[in-house]
């Protein structure tokens, strides 16, 4: 087996202190460090998400293995960065205003920064106004809200709606999710997609993003 | 009247750590995982300081502190079953902060999946907490003797079926849990996280009864009421499908 291989299948078990050896061993060989980073760790995550949609593993497995994708990017990241290597893609993620309920957009966070995306994170109880302006800040390819009270879910239809008056929604574009959200509400602000769980929503985000 | 919450009261065991992770059957036999909620478990035990804060309140109160929520909706479950109720308390409960800290510092060191198994543990025991106060006051009235063997006492919480979030404001001016250490920030919203508000109704379980056809059952995924109208009323109770949350 190959050292990025034994690599994907540390990142697999979540075995974070072998990702770590494993990642500064595959630089100090002098491997291309695109080539750690998408034949090793993403591989590895890819794996990860299929087995998840799957169920043959579950979120705390999930997570072991982001938290083992950390591992392996900590040594990683200032030599993509010095290569100019891109990353998937950037996006903005927030609870919408009056909502505190965050762990699900953390979850979210987590999966998409393991995925490779660059993450803005607003946190919770953010103004549409905020997100938005954010997104032109960052230049970001996605915004993803999320809300957990059906009180607070409006803040949402706010954001789309911010988002085509200033004429950025063929730019940006906008995912939604939380417990009381469905596919239908995301249709019927005008959302560009939703997704029900964090891992559905790498897959989603990454076609949002173009990067499928 | 500060009402003391024993950890063990609330603390919930392994299978139901678990299962609010969405770890279902096929997982059973994974020593990670029942390491992994065990640990958090542990951890619970020793950041965890449930206490609560309880007030009984008349309707006339209760009909005031209710009012005072801006954005209620035109028709909601609080405002249809409180009228109807023999018995009003007033409650928040809380975790304290440290568990909440020790999850926030989890993910902090990326330590993501003893975070989020902390986190669910602290979810389960505040819904726990608020259940133990509901317990304790629906025992009182009995022993009281304003509570008759037929009589049910159930809790209702701002930001769920029609009364708003803002409601807690004024719930908060009359019920004081600053003295539990529960506070209320500029957006309204409760400091420790892992904190429970909203008032308890006692009265025959007929008060209770409700259709959840209001408009935002509509939008609701977590079906709560279902499950806890076929407690009160028998399996058969038509008050449709019953998703988990």
């Amino acid at each position: 087996m190959t050292l990025l291989a034994d690599l994907a299948q540390a990142l697999i078990r979540g075995d974070r202190l072998q990702v770590s050896e494993l990642t500064c061993q595959a630089i100090a060989e002098s491997m291309s460090p695109k080539a750690i980073l998408d034949d090793g760790l993403l591989a590895g995550m890819k794996v990860v998400g299929v087995r998840f949609r799957e169920r043959e593993i579950f979120l705390p497995e999930v997570l072991m293995a982001a938290r083992a994708m950390y591992a392996g990017m900590g040594p990683l990241k200032p030599l993509l960065v010095a290569e100019g290597v891109p990353s998937q893609g950037k996006v903005v993620l927030a609870t919408v205003r009056g909502d505190l309920h965050d762990i699900g957009k953390n979850l979210v966070g987590i999966m998409l920064q393991g995925a490779g995306f660059e993450i803005v994170d607003l946190g919770f109880d953010v103004g549409p106004a905020a997100i938005v302006q954010a997104a032109k800040d960052h230049g970001v390819e996605v915004i993803g809200m999320s809300a957990l009270l059906t009180t607070t879910m409006p803040a949402m239809r706010e954001v789309v709606d911010l988002l085509r008056a200033e004429k950025l929604d063929g730019d940006v574009r906008t995912i939604v999710g939380g417990a009381p959200l469905s596919e239908e509400y995301a249709r019927s602000i005008g959302a560009d997609a939703y997704a029900p769980d964090a891992y559905t929503a790498v897959d989603v985000v990454k076609r949002l993003a173009g990067v499928a | 009247m500060i009402v003391e919450i024993g950890v063990a009261e609330v603390v919930p065991d392994r299978s139901a750590v678990l299962a609010a992770m969405d770890v279902s059957g096929g997982a059973q036999a994974r020593p990670h995982l029942d390491e992994l909620a065990d640990s958090a478990l542990r951890a619970f035990a020793k950041t965890a300081a449930p206490v609560g804060i309880v007030a009984d309140a008349s309707r006339e109160e209760f009909a005031e502190i209710y009012a005072g929520a801006p954005g209620n909706a035109p028709d909601s479950v609080v405002a249809d079953v409180f009228p109807r109720a023999e018995a009003l308390s007033l409650f928040v409960v809380t975790l304290g902060s440290a568990t909440s800290e020790a999850v926030a510092r989890g993910f902090a060191e990326h330590d993501f999946a003893a975070a989020a198994v902390l986190d669910a543990v602290a979810s389960e025991a505040a819904d726990r907490a608020a259940e133990v106060v509901e317990r304790r006051v629906e025992r009182r009235l009995r022993d009281e003797g304003r509570l008759g063997g037929d009589g049910v006492a159930l809790r209702y919480s701002p930001g769920y079926c029609g009364w708003n979030v803002g409601g807690q404001a004024a719930l908060f001016r009359r019920l004081e849990p600053e003295r539990i250490g529960v506070r209320l920030t500029d957006g309204g919203f409760m400091r420790p996280e892992k904190s429970v508000s909203g008032v308890i109704l006692a009265g025959p379980r007929s008060i209770h009864r409700v259709t959840p056809t209001y408009p935002f059952c509509a939008s609701c995924v977590a079906h709560g009421c279902r499950v806890r109208l076929r407690a009160l009323f028998g399996r058969g109770t038509s008050v449709g499908p019953e998703t988990p949350a």
